[in-house]
């Protein structure tokens, strides 16, 4: 659907170098970065809003580098949602609608719609300045849901938001997607947001497009020390929920919160304990695995283990890997508390 | 607790000026009030009455005329980086610091009897002198402005000129306007440059000069306060509807 090709551009600190991707037809792609990597200039640029010095940007096969924002086809919600101070919630919904000539009587029932979706129908009639950030980043979606983009650009949405709101506006966005069906190109610096929401991620460090693939493949096979460095969350475990337990390529592992159907659970390399020998304790997963490689970092040792069909990488020291005699094939147990792990 | 007697120092200091700015508007308002004879004589003056609604009238048009130009080069101001960008803000507070003499002689040099002795030549040189005021306040109303609510709007469909109308010029409204109230306020109170440019037709502004140098004091006063009256009471009116609107 979106096509980018090979995109430079030099603005102010930022510079973005030969940026190449493509966002499928009802996918959410995530790009994860660090502040500073570009990200929101990588979105201005796909919206339109400034020229990159090279590249193109394609949509449906289509070159629209050239075009102005209004004939793109897609709709953008910046990082501060950027709602219109001058009029109330129903008038910022309905403001492409208006542009669009739209029976005034279809305008209305289409506001209704996506605001009944949003949640935010009691919102309609006040102004933008007195909504919390959670409303207001609802606002924002409508207003760019309604207009039925083909493809919906989002920067940092959930950035400003407490825990708890982010949360729960996270987990939402996944309905909406399902009930909406679109497709998104969201920026963001939380693995979080990435792992719970993307289709597939692109990693960017630096103003260049570093890694691209689905969600589970980057996190577990960062392409570069760089990646991994910035990653840190390494051991993301796909497998199906029920109840306190995920069945995972043969591991069954015991979770902090009840869940059901297809999650993915993230466990940081750190919080998995090594043994010579099972420990058994009602707090813990443990599971047999075998060595698979090992990485000398200095005073900490990367350690790749493989249980069952999954993949763990975990940080130990350089005098238990010696005291343990830790080597590529060695047989152990991993083990890690049910509360280290996180649910997306 | 220690008393903060800095503050109240500088708040004496301070009184200094409001008082001295008050004062003679009480005096001229006290004395005319036990004049009242002269005063109501002035109001039936037919040249004082013209001269008043010339200089109402002209004031407005230039207010109306900075409008015109002055918001979209505002807007430009604030929106775009370009060469000479600078020079051409320097350009814009020009008038503020040229005597309002010379600039009478410079636009009669100018632009000669086009705009000698005639309305073009008042409001002339009452632009001349106020166009800054809405200028720099609409560059200032429109740079208040999230530069993304517009990029917004264009993404959901409008024009430049659209996103333009709909979204920065409401917002940057009660500032523009605040502007024009200056605009309109300067230009009213403008005297030495139409002295020059256009002695004629009469100005309130200068009939109250004409009288004291021909009649004296007393014959100046009534015009002088009927004209203070009148400018104030428009000029709080107009910043009182715009503080309502900034507040809606």
């Amino acid at each position: 659907m979106l096509e980018v090709r090979s995109l430079s551009k030099n603005w102010k600190e930022f510079s973005l170098r030969k940026i190449s991707f493509d966002v499928r037809k009802g996918e959410y792609f995530i790009i994860l970065g660090p502040s500073g990597a570009g990200k929101t200039l990588l979105l201005e640029l796909i919206a339109g809003i400034y020229e990159p010095d090279e590249g193109r940007i394609l949509m449906d096969g289509k070159d629209i580098t050239g075009l102005p924002p209004e004939r793109r086809g897609l709709a953008y919600i910046p990082q501060n949602y950027a709602l219109f101070p001058n009029m109330r919630v129903f008038d910022n919904i309905a403001f492409g609608l208006k542009l669009r000539k739209l029976p005034k009587a279809e305008i209305e029932k289409k506001v209704k719609e996506i605001a009944e979706i949003l949640d935010i129908s009691h919102l309609l009639h006040r102004k933008p300045g007195t909504l919390s950030g959670g409303e207001s980043q609802r606002v924002a979606i409508a207003r760019a849901l309604v207009i039925e983009p083909e493809l919906l650009l989002l920067d940092e949405p959930f950035a400003n938001l407490d825990v708890q709101t982010r949360g729960r506006l996270i987990s939402e966005m996944k309905i909406w997607r399902e009930d909406l069906g679109f497709t998104a190109l969201h920026v963001t610096h939380s693995f979080e947001e990435a792992v719970s929401l993307g289709t597939r991620v692109g990693i960017m460090l630096d103003g260049r497009l570093v890694q691209i693939g689905g969600v589970r493949e980057v996190f577990s096979r960062p392409a570069s020390e760089a990646v991994a460095k910035f990653l840190g969350f390494e051991n993301i475990i796909e497998g199906t929920a029920s109840g306190r337990v995920l069945k995972a390529n043969g591991l069954k592992i015991e979770l902090p919160v009840e869940a059901e159907g297809r999650i993915r659970v993230g466990i940081r390399p750190e919080d998995i304990i090594l043994s010579l020998n099972p420990v058994r304790t009602s707090a813990r997963n443990v599971f047999r695995a075998e060595v698979e490689a090992v990485e000398e970092l200095g005073p900490l040792v990367r350690v790749q283990l493989k249980s069952g069909g999954v993949e763990l990488r975990a940080f130990i020291t350089r005098s238990s890997m010696l005291e343990m005699g830790i080597r590529k094939g060695k047989e152990l147990y991993v083990g890690f508390k049910a509360s280290a792990l996180h649910v997306f | 607790m220690r008393r903060d007697y800095t503050l109240y120092l500088f708040a004496a200091l301070g009184s200094f000026l409001i008082i001295y700015i008050a004062l003679p508007l009480l005096i001229i308002f006290l004395k005319q009030t036990a004049d009242i004879g002269m005063l109501i004589k002035t109001l039936h003056d037919p040249l004082v009455i013209k001269s008043l609604r010339n200089s109402l009238l002209t004031a407005t048009a230039t207010a109306l005329i900075s409008l015109l130009f002055g918001v979209p080069l505002g807007y430009v101001l604030a929106r775009k980086e370009f060469h000479g960008k600078s020079i051409v803000q320097a350009v814009v507070d020009v008038p503020i610091v040229i005597p309002h003499s010379v600039v009478g002689i410079m636009l009669l040099v100018t632009f000669s009897s086009a705009i000698l002795d005639s309305y073009t030549g008042i409001i002339a040189a009452m632009l001349f002198v106020s166009a800054p005021f809405t200028i720099n306040a609409a560059r200032d109303g429109f740079l208040a402005v999230d530069e993304r609510l517009e990029h917004v709007a264009r993404t959901l469909g409008a024009s430049r000129l659209r996103a333009f109308s709909s979204i920065a010029l409401p917002i940057a409204f009660p500032s523009i306007a605040s502007g024009a109230i200056m605009t309109w306020a300067r230009a009213i109170s403008e005297v030495g440059a139409i002295l020059i440019v256009a002695y004629y037709p009469k100005t309130a502004q200068i009939l109250v000069m004409e009288y004291f140098n021909n009649y004296g004091l007393r014959a100046s006063r009534p015009i002088s306060v009927i004209l203070v009256l009148m400018s104030l009471t428009l000029f709080i009116a107009l910043r009182w509807l715009v503080g309502r609107a900034k507040n809606a």
